[in-house]
């Protein structure tokens, strides 16, 4: 008979299968806590080396766009030049995937000490727990534009170099042909004098479409660019007072109005119902009359063959006053950093107003201050660029700042998507207004 | 017999040796030793991804199901019970999304896995440059879904090649993406054509397996070409057909990146699917909890259709 001892499981191969398995359970368990649970430690965001200079880490979403982050990247390297107690890291993201990498680095304590937030996103982002305050820096961000102050709870948390403003591109032969009144700020369009204008230039027949609002954006473009259309008639996205309902507001007569001439534009033939793939070039080789755009069209507006024949006009007064979007992105401070004030020293540096005129000159956008208008070419009073700063402090009204914000701005695009799409506008919006409410309400209304 | 086995050079047992060993002590013989040791270090890195990317994360929705976690709050999740899935039942863009899928899965099943058959017999033919049409039929499946969508995006549009062409035989063209009638439909046509590559490849090889013989027993029975597929070709794809048939179920299920890149699940929620409606809350709306659950019924319907399936298409021979 053969010595069954032999033929036991060897103990060198069971070793092996359970070190394996410790190992990789481990692994695995290091990597899902890295992922969802709570470090605790911060020592990512700043550290400090042996000469005492610590290193800052900083987060912006431009990975894509070069001239804004070559801008960025000098006013780094000025502070990092100009003092040895703090060194900025930049490290860069592209826009698509950044809000998802903020998420997750918070969720697993990671975050860096400064990073720049979507306008709309820092009251979120505030209740959330992942901004700081900016303390200390209240005179300096009393001089920028309100809209590009993120505020939560009455304290600053986010600001930003630059706003952009919506406006209406228009050919100005197209109006001058018809007899159609050029409106200025202080007599924008009215609503019957918009639709006289559209009837009028369609009766022309001269252009492939009347009016392009760019339906066929998506995201943030729904809220940022109709919900002001909602407000000039009167509604909003939710009561702002206290932020604890839509009702009223999103779902009243005045909405329900706004949703029936926004559904009239395409079923009155007078816009298509969703924008070809580049409406700006639509409207600059003269397929389209009307053009609803941000004043970054207007550099390639004025570079094209008929910037003669293109005018930048205000937003339509449709009932409430004429208004448009405020509030881009903007630079704040984690609450996990663990020099603050290193982080809070780099702001007061990075918002001098020099910085502010070249980040938005390298971007085609509105300057914030003052000072820096003034430095920017185009931006200075009477320059050719000014009319976009005084639409943004005329007409631009932030989007609500609540920590509901990114669950109403979805909901909103839907209602609006599919009241243009035939919807009957009541029942869209009230359905609108109960998942807003029923979310608000979840949350304790975000008190 | 006195040697040991597992010696340094063991002679293999002998058949009285072995038959006196019980099952386990055959398995752990020293010659396979080193080999148990080598295939667990093999198995170790996959089976460490399946942990992490596919183990955890499903027993995180299971239990994420039950909570209303969001995605971005200064408070953690808490036990709900059941509330997510009762008002997931209540909500009527669930049942619309569901009706889509299972729309799209009912008519992309048969038609792609019958394209790819048609397809598969085709190229299944020795004449020259039957190389260039099956790089050409598998050309789509290389290329990336997003793209696929925003190419086609293209082609659909009102004014787009689809609809230039069809003016030419004076058909007025729907805007396809933009009418809620026609937009499943586009995106059905073009998944069609963007999967019925990898399926025909799928078919080629069962095909391939297909013995001459049998054909040549067939021509000599004077079977034609029909008969020869009926009774030769179609019984002897049934393995072929029964993976085809789960895996493109699977993937019809699963409609996303079309819909999220071309519609959105618009119009009017005519293309919206569990799956977009998933990443939807679970990211845009940040109802981590909500989103769970409804990847939950996902995950559990996904189940159940596959079980069915290979309930009715199992092998019943095995029984014999």
């Amino acid at each position: 008979m053969p010595d069954n001892s032999e033929l036991e499981e060897p103990p060198v191969v069971s070793r092996t299968l359970k070190r394996l398995a410790a190992a990789s359970v481990a692994a695995a368990l290091a990597f899902s806590l890295a992922a969802c649970g709570k470090g605790g430690g911060s020592s990512n965001d700043a550290q400090t080396d042996a000469s005492g200079t610590t290193t800052l880490k900083m987060w912006t979403h431009n990975a894509g766009n070069d001239e804004e982050l070559a801008a960025i990247n000098q006013v780094v390297s000025d502070y990092n030049g100009s003092q040895a107690k703090y060194k900025v890291e930049v490290q860069a993201f592209p826009q698509d995937s950044y809000n998802t990498s903020v998420t997750a680095a918070a969720a697993s304590k990671s975050l860096p000490c400064i990073l720049d937030v979507d306008g709309p996103n820092v009251p979120n982002w505030a209740w959330a727990g992942y901004l700081a305050p900016l303390d200390g820096l209240d005179d300096q961000v009393a001089k920028f534009l309100p809209s590009t102050v993120g505020t939560y709870n009455g304290k600053n948390y986010a600001v930003g170099y630059y706003d952009v403003a919506l406006v209406i591109q228009a050919r100005k032969s197209a109006l001058e042909e018809n007899e159609i009144r050029i409106p200025t700020i202080d007599q924008p369009w009215t609503k019957d004098e918009f639709a006289a204008a559209l009837t009028a230039i369609k009766a022309s027949g001269k252009f492939e479409n009347t009016l392009d609002l760019q339906t066929g954006s998506t995201g943030e473009w729904w809220p940022y660019a109709y919900s002001p259309m909602l407000q000039s008639f009167g509604g909003d996205l939710i009561n702002r007072d206290g932020f604890k309902s839509a009702d009223g507001v999103l779902n009243g007569p005045e909405a329900v109005e706004w949703a029936n001439w926004f559904r009239s534009l395409t079923v009155d033939g007078y816009m298509p119902l969703k924008s070809g793939a580049d409406p700006a070039q639509d409207f600059l080789n003269g397929k389209t009359a009307i053009l609803y755009n941000g004043s970054w069209g207007a550099e390639p507006a004025r570079s094209s063959a008929i910037a003669d024949d293109i005018a930048f006009l205000p937003a339509v007064n449709l009932g409430a006053g004429a208004k448009i979007g405020g509030g881009s992105w903007q630079w704040a401070v984690s609450s996990g950093c663990s020099s603050t004030e290193g982080a809070l020293d780099y702001m007061k540096f990075a918002l001098q107003d020099k910085y502010v005129a070249a980040v938005s000159e390298a971007t085609g956008t509105i300057p914030a201050t003052d000072a820096a208008a003034a430095l920017v070419p185009g931006y200075e009073p009477g320059g050719v660029n000014d009319i976009f700063r005084q639409y943004s402090k005329a007409f631009a009204l932030i989007r609500p700042p609540t920590p509901g914000y990114p669950f109403i701005a979805t909901t909103f695009t839907k209602a609006a998507q599919d009241i243009l799409n035939g919807a009957d506008p009541q029942q869209a919006l009230d359905q609108a207004v109960s998942d807003i409410d029923a979310n608000q309400q979840s949350n304790n209304n975000f008190q | 017999m006195t040697q040991t086995i597992g010696a340094a050079h063991p002679e293999p047992p002998t058949v009285d040796q072995l038959e006196n060993l019980t099952f386990r002590q055959r398995r752990f013989t020293k010659s396979k030793q080193s080999q148990r040791i080598a295939a667990a270090w093999l198995v170790t890195p996959a089976a460490a991804l399946l942990l992490v990317f596919i183990i955890i994360p499903i027993v995180l929705t299971f239990v994420l199901a039950f909570t209303n976690a969001k995605l971005i709050s200064p408070t953690g999740p808490q036990f709900v019970g059941f509330d997510n899935f009762a008002r997931l039942f209540n909500d009527p863009l669930f049942w619309k999304s569901l009706r889509n899928t299972l729309l799209f899965a009912l008519f992309v099943v048969p038609i792609q896995a019958g394209f790819a058959l048609v397809l598969a017999l085709l190229i299944n033919v020795k004449i020259r440059g039957v190389n260039f049409f099956r790089t050409l039929y598998f050309l789509p499946v290389v290329t990336s879904m997003v793209v696929v969508s925003l190419l086609w995006k293209l082609l659909y549009q009102p004014n787009g090649l689809i609809n230039n062409f069809l003016a030419v035989f004076g058909i007025d063209g729907p805007d396809w993406l933009g009418n809620p009638n026609t937009a499943l439909i586009a995106i059905l046509v073009m998944s069609v054509w963007q999967g019925v590559g990898f399926h025909m490849v799928i078919w080629l090889s069962g095909l391939q397996t297909i013995s001459q013989d049998m054909y040549e027993a067939g021509a000599i029975d004077g079977a034609g070409n029909w008969q020869r597929f009926r009774y030769i070709t179609w019984p002897a794809l049934r393995q072929t057909r029964t993976f085809i048939l789960i895996t493109i179920t699977i993937q019809a299920f699963a409609l996303f990146t079309q819909i999220q890149v071309m519609t959105e699940g618009g119009p009017l929620d005519s293309t919206s699917t569990i799956v977009y409606q998933a990443v939807r809350i679970g990211f845009d709306l940040q109802q981590t909890g909500y989103a769970s659950a409804l990847s939950l019924v996902f995950f559990i319907l996904v189940l159940a259709v596959s079980l069915v399936q290979r309930f009715l298409t199992r092998d019943k021979d095995v029984k014999k």
